[in-house]
């Protein structure tokens, strides 16, 4: 029987298969940031025991960077302790590191893409759940635990329990105003944030081979909020000239050994998932949350459901009390939800495209009276592409604040937070209570509709500015 | 990891029952960046009272806790382990333990002994009465021992065999890992020259 992409993936790296134990995998590429690496460090050293393979781990600082007056010293001490705890592990053991003020800094699921070093094929971990970014290059990446950080620092692999695969599939053309986001909370709204629970999800189909690599990177970010082991596109062209004289993409005959190699990474056509979700691209519309999680979400031009509506009574309650966390009553127009904030970043919707995207919806707009845009480009090196396309200007003039790279409100471990009621729309990925500020209200945008509700001071889509003319989206 | 064998130590009477990770490591705690240095936020809040059992001067030096049913539920952090641990706790006995507690604890090589609530009971009113009472928990022979004569407790314990062999040996996940470093070696020898590095050189 044929083989999906996932799993071929997966026995390409099985270091050692025994009966009854899980498979001992090899991982190509160990990421690092300042959170959860400090114990698994401290269990290193109390062990005496070295990084393996220092060549095939890499550190950046994210979570706690500040994104303004970033040549000041950090005032939250622990965040302070957290980043200088990561400059002297890496430097104890070897480790590269792209500290803050560094050309290469950046949110680590933006920094391993664009330095080519998420390739086809490869398994890739990092102690962050939203790894499965990676998975757009058809590589097999998830999210460990401290104690597995140690684990793969100590040996280079990890024992990992098999897992089941899912396809979804997005058929025919998207709609012209339809972006990766809009499929991505589609998909969550339909299967539920547990729905993906024990799977690695393959997307797959015409709307999906069709979207540009950045947006890939979108879907597969959150496949982790539908539960989902890890999320995963098979590798084509679209994903060959991205990596093509990267840093560390591969050179000379490396290449054509290495593209040889990625074309082979398909599921066979003969291959059986264990389930299927089949979606029509014709269907989709803008998509935003209302509640307080990624699956609660609905097309713009709904409304705020009415609770007694779910037939589920777990997911009654569980609207009902989104409802009041978030100030909502059922029946408003989702329209008609004046926000105070918008952030434009993460390392779901802060790459290059994405501030692109926004930036064509706000040349020659203002960023509406009484609401705060924050745009946080995923990397420093996006933030200079940015500067060097003039869209930090774009921004500027609109009356947003162009900010220094970093994860910031994504989920507000630096100072840039919600206060408690203030309510955002926001292109990150986890709109739980209080994820961006205690109290803070998150409803989770594409960045084009983060830029139209910035403009128009609620929740819109580019298609509701009165002089409408936009250019059409880059990528998607 | 440390290997256990047998450990033999006085004990801490712990009689809560449903004590939940937070109350052993308060959630403040895990803002740390090491695995040491958890003791002062063990049980933080009691240890307010001077009264609290962990503060009494005939209890210092204590290794093995006797707990309540229940023993640590709610969040999975492992630092509730590393903070009984960092205390000087070896073994903690209870007729009930939460299932991440219990894997957690196992994993770090503190012995989590489930015995019936009625032994525990006898462990409570033993070590209650005389605080130099040794408790010996034997990991070799299954069973813990207490006290002599007619309130002498003698109790064997279920472990599961891996998880047995694991705390005899000493072997935590890596080194059990280590186990197979040829494989690993074997398997890196294969891997494709193109493959990344993070490294120059
Ligand atoms: S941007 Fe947000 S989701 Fe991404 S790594 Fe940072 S905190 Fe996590």
């Amino acid at each position: 029987m044929g083989r999906t992409l996932a799993e071929k993936v997966w026995d390409d790296h099985v270091v050692r298969h025994a009966e009854g134990e899980p498979d001992l995998l090899y991982i190509d590429l160990h990421l690092l940031h300042e959170v959860t690496s400090p114990q698994a460090f401290d269990g290193l050293r109390k062990s005496g025991r070295t990084v393996r393979r220092t060549d095939l781990t890499i550190a950046t600082e994210d979570h706690n960077t500040p994104t303004i007056d970033i040549d000041k010293p950090i005032a939250d001490p622990v965040s302070r302790t957290q980043l200088e705890t990561l400059r002297k592990n890496c430097a104890d053991f070897g480790v590269r590191l792209h500290p803050l003020g560094d050309t290469e800094q950046g949110v680590v699921h933006v920094v391993g893409p664009q330095l080519g070093l998420t390739q086809p094929g490869m398994t890739v971990v990092c102690g962050d759940s939203h790894t499965s970014t990676h998975g757009a290059f058809g590589a097999l990446a998830f999210g460990i635990g401290t104690s597995q950080v140690e684990h793969v620092l100590a040996t280079q692999t990890l024992p990992m329990a098999p897992f089941r695969t899912m396809a979804i599939t997005v058929r025919g053309e998207l709609p012209a105003d339809v972006t990766a986001k809009d499929i991505i909370l589609a998909i969550i709204a339909r299967i539920g944030t547990g729905g993906g629970q024990g799977y690695v999800i393959e997307y797959r189909g015409e709307a999906i081979e069709k979207l540009s690599m950045e947006a890939r990177m979108t879907i597969c970010n959150m496949s982790i909020e539908a539960g989902a082991r890890a999320g995963m596109i098979a590798p084509d062209e679209t994903t060959f000239a991205y990596l093509k004289d990267r840093p560390h993409a591969p050179q000379g005959a490396d290449w054509d050994a290495a593209v040889a190699y990625w074309k082979t990474l398909r599921t066979d056509e003969d291959a059986v998932f264990d389930h299927e979700v089949v979606l029509d691209a014709a269907e989709l519309a803008p998509f935003v949350t209302w509640g307080t999680n990624p699956g609660q979400g609905a097309p713009l031009s709904a409304a705020v459901p009415d609770p007694a509506s779910f037939e589920d009574p777990s997911a009654r309650l569980a609207a009902e009390k989104a409802l009041e966390y978030m100030g909502l009553s059922a029946g408003t127009p989702l329209r008609q939800i004046a926000v105070d904030t918008v952030f434009v970043g993460s390392c779901t919707n802060g790459r290059i495209e994405d501030l692109r995207n926004a930036a064509a919806v706000l040349r020659g707009r203002r960023v509406a009276d009484g609401v705060r845009m924050l745009v946080v480009p995923g990397s420093v090196r996006v933030a200079l592409q940015a500067v060097d396309e003039g869209l930090d200007t774009v921004f500027k003039e609109a009356g947003a604040e162009w900010r220094h790279a970093g994860c910031s409100m994504c989920l507000g471990m630096n100072p840039d937070q919600l206060k408690p009621g203030e309510r955002s729309a926001s292109t990150s990925n986890r709109n739980f209570e209080g994820r961006q500020g205690k109290g803070g209200r998150t409803h989770l945008v594409s960045p084009q509709v983060a830029a139209a509700t910035a403009v128009l001071g609620h929740l819109a889509s580019p298609a509701d500015l009165s002089d409408a003319a936009v250019a059409t989206p880059a990528g998607v | 990891m440390e290997a256990f064998t047998t450990h033999t130590g006085r004990a801490v009477p712990l009689r809560r029952s449903n004590v939940d990770t937070d109350q052993i490591i308060p959630a403040h705690w895990l803002k740390k960046v090491t695995r040491d240095g958890f003791e002062d936020g063990l049980f933080e809040a009691w240890r307010k009272d001077p009264e609290f059992v962990l503060n009494r001067p005939e209890r210092q030096g204590a290794t093995v806790l006797v707990a309540g049913p229940d023993f640590g539920t709610g969040s999975s952090r492992e630092h509730a382990v590393w903070a009984l641990q960092n205390y000087g706790f070896k073994a903690v006995i209870s007729s009930r333990f939460a299932d991440i507690f219990r894997g957690n604890s196992l994993k770090n090589g503190l012995l989590t002994v489930v015995l019936p609530q009625p032994v525990v009971d006898g462990l409570w009113a033993l070590t209650e009465a005389d605080a130099e009472l040794a408790v010996t928990v034997d990991l070799v022979a299954r069973k813990v021992t207490a006290g002599q004569g007619e309130r002498r407790v003698e109790a064997p314990f279920e472990l599961d065999e891996n998880a047995r062999w694991r705390l005899l040996e000493g072997l935590d996940d890596i080194s059990l890992t280590l186990r197979h470093e040829d494989d690993i070696a074997a398997y890196e020898g294969g891997r494709p020259a193109f493959k990344p590095r993070t490294l120059a050189g």
